[in-house]
């Protein structure tokens, strides 16, 4: 088992990171970030198996790519405190002239994005034509991409994980970030996506639900089962059940803050509730 | 005047076809997605060849289009295949994000572009597809005008880094390009060389413009034809040298006046020369059911319309 201190330690700072990110420019998703920063960090310092640096072609490594590109200030402070740059270019968020754009691009050059995103819909396709290429290309390796529930409401994911099931796409874990909550409100009220377990099913997809998705041990455990099922003839799907907020309290349970940033008082209230633990950038 | 002659009627697509082709057997990179219209695309041979390279999607061409993108991460060089509308309007978003903006390596292979599609009528038909990709930042754009061309820009695009969407057509038309030409991206081709008017054709209606110069010839006209097919990056260069020599141009293309060629060429003009101009285009219209002869004739797209639009701006210097 991983050194959870030391990346609980992590976590916290991920959070503070957001959270500073999208309060100094007053705009930007923290909601959703906060809630896939247990993910975003077990995924990078544990899951995959990285090579140091980055190029575009990431031949013999695992891949990663996040379809719902909204979460950016969570993927660009565990991309930073993973090495891909310097932690204090968190600092230029959504900043004229900066690397780190409101949605991620490889238009700027950012080591570690390897396709941009922001319109929904599209990561689970571009994953799959990365899983193809590692086949043809007899690698091994893995392809793991993330996206939102409500995300899951257009079409092209329905494409694309027919695809994925009728072509044996198994090298391939697709982690959706089941929080309920879209920008309207409930999923459930907004479009109901109905029981996702059972639709990934019947499309010939192997399932794993973790259902405590802001659990590091839980995380690690199901995505071990989910690594476990990869190879097998089928695309593995994990239902990953987060707290849209997690770690501010103000902000957990709610889609209120899906989108809009905190202001002076609140972002005490947060950073307060989440000690600086590894040093701000 | 230089002669052309038609070495047999063939179809463009089968040009790609046959480029896709050869580009299977020297280039192990090259890989083929298609959206359930293999045989319309004539992509059957390479499915044959390389089974491992060729990705039959199913009709769900934004998938395509976001798997295209994907296998460029791992070195390969996507060839998407479908018809011209659905390789555009259709995913237009899915090629902005994952193939433009992310400056992915893929290769927007669209059939059965404008009215020569003929009698399955408007819905296939698009005239508005060169407007939308030529606005993408980074796509080049070319539309070519018989088989040889095709089948060498099928071949060429393979090496050049970078989104390109490459527009051709269903119907069998004159073959009279050489089929040994050496195909340059962004350079424009002299067919005929004239100092009364420029004609500016791209795509079927290039072999229309001979046609038309030659029909012009007969009446002691002298008309410079440029067979443009790039449409992005345009070659000004070729463009500008023939209006300052001519005085006039005429723009001729299979495609919607707005969006199209012809408002490509007028920007340069504008800029650097300007100059009288017509447009021999389909004028922001949807098109209908017919044979592609009677839709070419009913929407002015043929030699005669280039004649006419000839006669008519030579008057305007």
């Amino acid at each position: 088992m991983p050194d959870l201190k030391k990346l609980n330690d992590l976590v916290i700072q991920v959070r503070r990171d957001i959270l500073r990110q999208v309060h100094k420019v007053n705009s930007g998703h923290p909601g959703g970030s906060l809630g896939c920063t247990e993910f975003f960090v077990a995924l990078f310092q544990e899951i995959m198996a990285r090579k140091d640096g980055f190029d575009m072609d990431g031949k013999e490594e695992d891949l990663f790519f996040l379809s719902n590109g909204h979460i950016s200030p969570v993927f660009y402070s565990v991309l930073a405190r993973s090495g891909y740059f310097p932690v204090e270019e968190l600092n230029t968020f959504r900043l004229l002239n900066s690397r780190l754009q409101g949605h991620p691009t490889t238009h700027e050059g950012l080591p570690g994005i390897r396709i941009a995103s922001g319109s929904l819909g599209q990561g689970i396709s571009v994953a799959i034509g990365a899983s193809e290429a590692k086949k043809l290309n007899n690698d091994s390796h893995l392809i793991y991409t993330l996206c939102g529930d409500g995300e899951l409401q257009e079409g092209q994911n329905w494409e694309a994980i027919m695809y994925a099931a009728g072509n044996k796409i198994d090298n391939l874990i697709v982690t959706v970030d089941l929080n309920g909550q879209q920008i309207d409100g409930a999923t459930e009220n907004v479009l109901p996506l109905g029981n996702l377990e059972q639709k990934f099913k019947a499309f010939g997809w192997d399932v794993v639900t973790i259902e405590k998705g802001n659990d590091l041990e839980a995380i690690f455990k199901g995505m071990e089962t989910a690594k476990g099922k990869t190879g097998k003839g089928k695309p593995v799907c994990v239902l990953l059940k987060t707290v849209m907020g997690n770690g501010v309290d103000f902000m957990m349970h709610t889609h209120a803050w899906h989108g809009k940033a905190p202001n002076d008082e609140q972002l005490e209230t947060a950073l307060s509730q989440n000690p600086e633990t590894l040093g701000d950038y | 005047m230089k002669k052309y002659t038609d070495s047999g009627k063939k179809d463009t697509r089968s040009g790609f076809g046959d480029g896709l082709t050869a580009l299977g057997k020297n280039n192990k990179n090259v890989v083929a997605l298609c959206a359930d219209l293999t045989g319309s695309l004539k992509m059957d041979e390479f499915k044959v060849n390389h089974p491992d390279r060729f990705f039959q999607v199913g009709i769900a061409e934004a998938n395509m289009i976001g798997m295209a993108a994907g296998m460029t991460i791992g070195g390969k060089i996507p060839f998407t295949g479908t018809f011209a509308n659905f390789s555009t309007g259709r995913v237009y978003d899915q090629i902005r994000q994952s193939v433009a903006y992310s400056g992915k390596n893929v290769k927007i292979c669209a059939s059965h572009a404008g009215l020569t599609l003929g009698e399955d009528g408007a819905t296939h038909q698009i005239l508005e597809d060169i407007g939308l990709m030529k606005m993408l930042p980074g796509m080049t754009v070319i539309n070519t005008c018989d088989y040889n061309q095709t089948k060498a820009a099928t071949i060429a695009i393979a090496d050049h880094k970078g989104p390109v969407y490459l527009r051709f057509g269903r119907p069998k038309v004159a073959n009279f390009t050489s089929e040994d030409q050496k195909f340059e991206i962004g350079k424009a081709v002299q067919l005929q060389e004239g100092s009364d008017v420029t004609i500016i054709a791209t795509g079927h209606l290039v072999w229309e413009a001979l046609q038309a110069a030659e029909a012009l010839n007969e009446k002691g006209i002298k008309a410079d034809v440029i067979n443009i097919h790039t449409i992005k990056p345009l070659d000004a260069e070729a463009i500008l040298k023939s209006a300052k020599k001519t005085g006039c141009v005429v723009t001729a293309e299979e495609h919607n006046y707005l969006g199209g060629l012809g408002e490509s060429v007028s920007r340069i003009l504008a800029q650097n020369h300007p100059t009288p101009q017509e447009y021999v285009a389909t004028q922001d219209t949807f098109g209908e059911s017919g044979t592609p002869e009677q839709l070419m004739e009913k929407y002015g797209l043929n030699a005669e319309a280039i004649l006419n639009a000839a006669l008519k701006v030579i008057k305007r210097k």
